[in-house]
């Protein structure tokens, strides 16, 4: 029981990561670094939090949440792919834009640079059958959890066996040759990138809606740690989840070891340290698609 | 590059090439990036039903309308000439360091170590105890991604990000043993290690914080130029970053040299803190300098990762960053922090459009 009971803290921890990570690996396989997550995720959160004020319906706040997050997204399309433009740089840009632009709106709606009002969250759904699964019951019978692990499932189909997926990324390999077939290099790319910023969205939105409330930099560098995770998780769907479920894992001990007396602050740089070790090669190397990075220009072809 | 069309070229066919002209085009290209989110902010401060040329009348009166307010800019400008250099000398040997801010972070925690450390110790010793920590702190945690690039391949960008992140939970770890009672920040440093202001020779300057810390910044960025561009290292350094597999054709060890330019980079980024700790308030304290090591890179790629570019555009993130809070009272000085942010993402989207028109000129 305990061991579940710390399973679905771990799971728990996990849904944002996850479905800012599963985006990532679109962005990415299709040859687009995503650094900006960090700033979509809070750019969803604080479209989750405006719209579940306005309207008091938490569910228009996550379309808005969406938006927000796909409107964040289109920003660094722009800058990377029609402009062909650094795309690491494009991402810390966007990232401090946001960071800028949540407060400046914090401010001008809620008169607080520090958080909104409280704001309803999404509630629970009970689906028969989960809610009786002991432990991890209450986990899923939160609406985000399910969209996410769907997410994870439809995700990983759609990038290794679906027509879109691979050419997804056959443009994140080789773009000249899928442009040869007629493929059309800047549209997959921008759809890759709108669909790492609809899921990054969606990952504000469970962390404002979780906290019923917008805080200043409420996502406190999940954005990295999710981009982090899809690198160890081999830019896949999958591998992404369990690298998330396992730094989710490392947040759920540091939170169960809280008062016993190890430090915390060391426990804190666990799930860091976890990342630079995988990324040394500790599971294996992380092969990144070939033209990530490398701005498409047909001219050089 | 390529020089005029050859002579026997039917006329007509090629356009004529304008070097000079291609030349000044990519020149211009921070300046016409900086007048582009200039003008996306008039839309923003518009926005905010102020009248934006009014604004950026206040900006500037603040930063140069006074003694006062031009000595607090070239306080704000002063930590950016040295993140702005660290980035630089990353760029040049191809490396993204966005490590700047945990190295600095550690840099300033080291210098007031140091500094209270080296307490009864004679005059001129604190200081340098100080300065010298701040640099090696900054060394090894920019060293550190350097050797997990150059050893397992690892990205440094991933790396130097999870190392701010270890930057900030260590010195919460080692800060809450040494931290005065009930306050987040060390105990104040010794005399004999803090920087004077620059008033104290140029009243104009009264009452700002800018210190000597700025003479040091100019000198950093000095030393960089002679070693980027006077120094066999320099040259092997700028030889990795423009063609990696050329260089080590001719002889240079590309991991080795990545190593050495992380640790100068994170070097100079530790210094950073000297302009706080060790110039203004004399203590270390937590969460200092939150976003400096970020700026950083927005200087550097202003400044197209030259010295005296960083410090141009140091200055010019200095007057924003100043101009912000002199404006707080109108609008938002978040405001300033969006334009900041689309300085960046003009910079680079211009950076690459001159440099495709300057391409069909030549």
């Amino acid at each position: 029981m305990e061991l579940l009971l710390f399973l679905a803290a771990a799971v728990r921890i996990s849904v944002p990561y996850a479905l800012a990570a599963v985006g990532a690996s679109f962005s990415e396989r299709g040859g687009v670094i995503n650094i900006g997550l960090e700033g979509i995720m809070l750019n969803g959160a604080l479209g989750f939090t405006l719209g579940a004020h306005a309207t008091a319906d938490p569910w228009i706040g996550l379309a808005a949440a969406i938006a927000a997050g796909v409107a964040t997204a289109a920003l660094h399309a722009l800058v990377t792919v029609r402009f062909r433009a650094d795309q690491i740089t494009s991402g810390l840009g966007i990232n401090l834009l946001a960071a800028g632009l949540t407060r400046y709106v914090l401010i001008a709606v809620f008169h607080s640079s520090s958080n909104s009002s409280r704001v309803p969250g999404l509630g629970e759904i009970s689906v028969p059958g989960l809610a009786r699964i002991p432990a991890l019951g209450p986990v899923l019978a939160a609406p985000l959890v399910l969209l996410a692990i769907a997410i994870v499932l439809g995700g990983q189909w759609l990038l290794f066996r679906s027509v879109f997926g691979l050419r997804l990324r056959a443009i994140g390999e080789r773009p000249e040759a899928a442009a040869t077939l007629g493929i059309s290099v800047g549209a997959y790319r921008v759809l890759g990138v709108l669909i790492s910023g609809a899921l990054a969205g969606i990952a504000g939105a469970w962390l404002a809606s979780e906290q019923h409330s917008f805080t200043d930099g409420m996502t406190g560098g999940r954005g990295y740690i999710a981009l982090a995770a899809m690198i160890v998780g081999k830019w896949s769907p999958f591998g992404a989840a369990a690298a998330c479920l396992l730094f989710g894992a490392a947040e759920a001990l540091q939170i169960t070891l809280q008062g016993s007396g190890f430090p915390n602050e060391l426990l804190q740089m666990l799930p860091y340290l976890v990342t630079m070790l995988a990324l040394a090669g500790l599971i294996g190397r992380a092969v990144p698609p070939r033209a990530i990075g490398v701005p498409y220009d047909p001219e050089q072809h | 590059m390529s020089g005029p069309p050859p002579p026997d070229s039917p006329p007509g066919t090629a356009p004529a090439a304008h070097p000079a002209l291609a030349r000044a085009l990519e020149l211009s290209a921070p300046l016409i990036a900086v007048l582009l989110a200039l003008a996306a902010g008039a839309v923003l401060i518009a926005a905010a039903r102020e009248n934006p040329l009014a604004i950026y009348g206040l900006i500037a009166h603040a930063c140069f309308g006074t003694g006062y307010g031009f000595g607090q800019m070239l306080f704000k400008a002063t930590p950016l000439v040295f993140t702005g250099l660290a980035v630089a000398i990353g760029f040049r040997a191809g490396l993204f360091n966005i490590g700047a801010e945990g190295q600095l972070y550690l840099g300033g925690f080291a210098a007031a170590m140091a500094a209270l450390a080296l307490a009864r110790a004679p005059a001129p010793l604190p200081l340098v105890g100080a300065l010298a920590a701040a640099a090696a702190a900054g060394a090894v945690w920019g060293a550190i991604p350097g050797v997990l690039k150059a050893r397992f391949g690892a990205h440094e960008v991933i790396n130097t990000i999870m190392m701010n992140f270890i930057a900030s939970a260590l010195v919460a770890f080692f800060g809450r043993r040494v931290f005065q009672v009930a306050t987040l920040r060390t105990a104040e440093i010794p005399a004999a290690a803090a920087l004077p202001r620059l008033a104290a020779w140029f009243h104009a300057l009264r009452g700002s914080a800018a210190n000597v810390s700025l003479g040091l910044a100019a000198l950093l960025a000095l030393a960089t130029g002679w070693l980027l561009f006077r120094t066999r290292l320099g040259y092997a350094l700028r030889a990795v970053g423009l063609n990696a597999p050329a260089a080590e054709y001719g002889g240079i060890a590309i991991g080795r040299t990545e190593v050495v330019a992380l640790a100068i980079s994170g070097a100079v980024a530790g210094l950073r803190g000297v302009n706080y700790v060790l110039g203004y308030n004399h203590f270390f304290e937590l969460g200092f300098s939150a976003g400096a090591g970020f700026l950083g890179i927005a200087v550097a790629l202003i400044g197209r990762n030259h010295p005296i570019g960083v410090i141009v555009a140091a200055l010019l993130f200095g007057a924003l960053s100043h101009g912000g809070l002199v404006i707080n009272e109108r609008v938002p000085k978040e405001l300033v922090e969006m334009l900041e942010a689309l300085v960046i993402l003009c910079a680079i989207a211009v950076q690459e459009a001159t440099r495709r028109a300057a391409r069909a000129l030549r």
